[in-house]
């Protein structure tokens, strides 16, 4: 192995290990808001994107309608759809590959592989394809284990379980707040999910928060 | 929510998040590529995560509800203050959040 090689897999793996173990909180979260192990294990292999996980599952948990979890799950998912733009032309993939790169685009292999451009592409193209099979292996391995651990726990409250998944949002979002104008976007969508929450059904204050997103994101600033 | 509707969100959320990510390797650039679009959805994550965290903290059903979850929560932001890992954050919480529930 090439020293180049070298340090794009050391980069790739601790990426894929780090980000493998938010897994256990997703496997949790998910059987916590009464989602057998089974499925938490589906959701893992074929949603594979965790921000969009955990929303379907929290907004079950909170009681919201099959409608709103698959909304916010699916506009939290928007995001790959721009990672793969970025990544089409540096992959160039067709068929079965494209099928399978698809599946892997998300936050971390695109990551990845844009930071490996000083490299070059050959060092790009490996980023992406080693960082997203091992978020995939290490993903899937940890949310069986968190899903099978918060089965053996029961009561979710006793564990501080119903505490673990509002940390976990917390977690996911802390890192993306990387400027003032961001951290008004968060204050403002938390103040306005918590005006809303008496006057909507369940889980809808949830999708009525992208309305800050919009009127936010309209102006350039 | 029946089992049936956690099959329909089950089955839903992973093909259609999977269709979304298929279709960046499909269209042509310009189409996503509009910059109010972007702006937006680069905000979408971050409005929803914050939604999240008070639907899953500090409301139960349609009420805001100040509980053992928020000690829980007080302890995770004081965790990400001090650049803790995920990891530890959670597990901060929820231990946190234990305690507090026991102690009512």
């Amino acid at each position: 192995m090439s020293k180049l090689t070298k340090s794009t897999v050391r980069d790739s793996l601790s990426v894929a290990i780090t980000v493998g173990t938010y897994g256990v909180a997703f496997g949790a979260a998910s059987v916590a808001a009464g989602f057998s192990v089974v499925q938490s294990c589906l959701f893992s292999l074929f949603t594979f994107t965790g921000a969009s996980q955990f929303a379907a599952v929290g907004v079950v948990a909170s009681g919201g309608a099959a409608a709103g979890a698959i909304a916010a799950a699916t506009m939290l998912g928007t995001r790959n759809a721009l990672y793969g733009i970025q990544m089409a032309p540096l992959l160039q993939v067709k068929g079965v590959r494209r099928v399978l790169a698809a599946h892997l685009t998300i936050d971390e292999s695109t990551g990845v592989a844009l930071t490996q451009a000083p490299r070059g592409v050959a060092a790009m193209r490996e980023g992406f394809w080693i960082t997203g099979t091992g978020v995939f292996l290490f993903w899937n391995v940890f949310t069986l284990l968190g899903a099978l651990g918060a089965k053996a726990l029961g009561n979710p409250a006793s564990w501080g379980l119903d505490a673990a998944v509002p940390a976990a949002f917390l977690g996911l979002l802390w890192p993306r707040l990387r400027s003032n104008f961001l951290r008004v976007v968060a204050a403002s969508s938390m103040v306005f999910a918590m005006l809303v929450t008496p006057w909507l059904p369940a889980g809808l204050p949830i999708i009525a928060t992208t309305v800050v997103a919009v009127v936010l994101g309209w102006r350039a600033r | 929510m029946s089992s049936m509707m956690m099959w329909i969100v089950l089955v839903a959320t992973c093909t259609l998040c999977f269709a979304i990510k298929l279709l960046g390797y499909l269209v042509p650039e310009p189409w996503l590529s509009n910059p109010r679009l972007q702006r937006i959805n680069a905000l979408i994550p971050i409005s929803l995560l914050s939604a999240l965290v008070v639907a899953q903290g500090v409301v139960v059903r349609t009420h805001v509800v100040i509980d053992h979850r928020l000690a829980g929560l007080a302890v995770a932001l004081a965790a990400l203050f001090a650049k803790a890992p995920f990891p530890v954050v959670v597990v901060a919480a929820a231990a946190t959040s234990a305690l507090v529930y026991h102690l009512h």
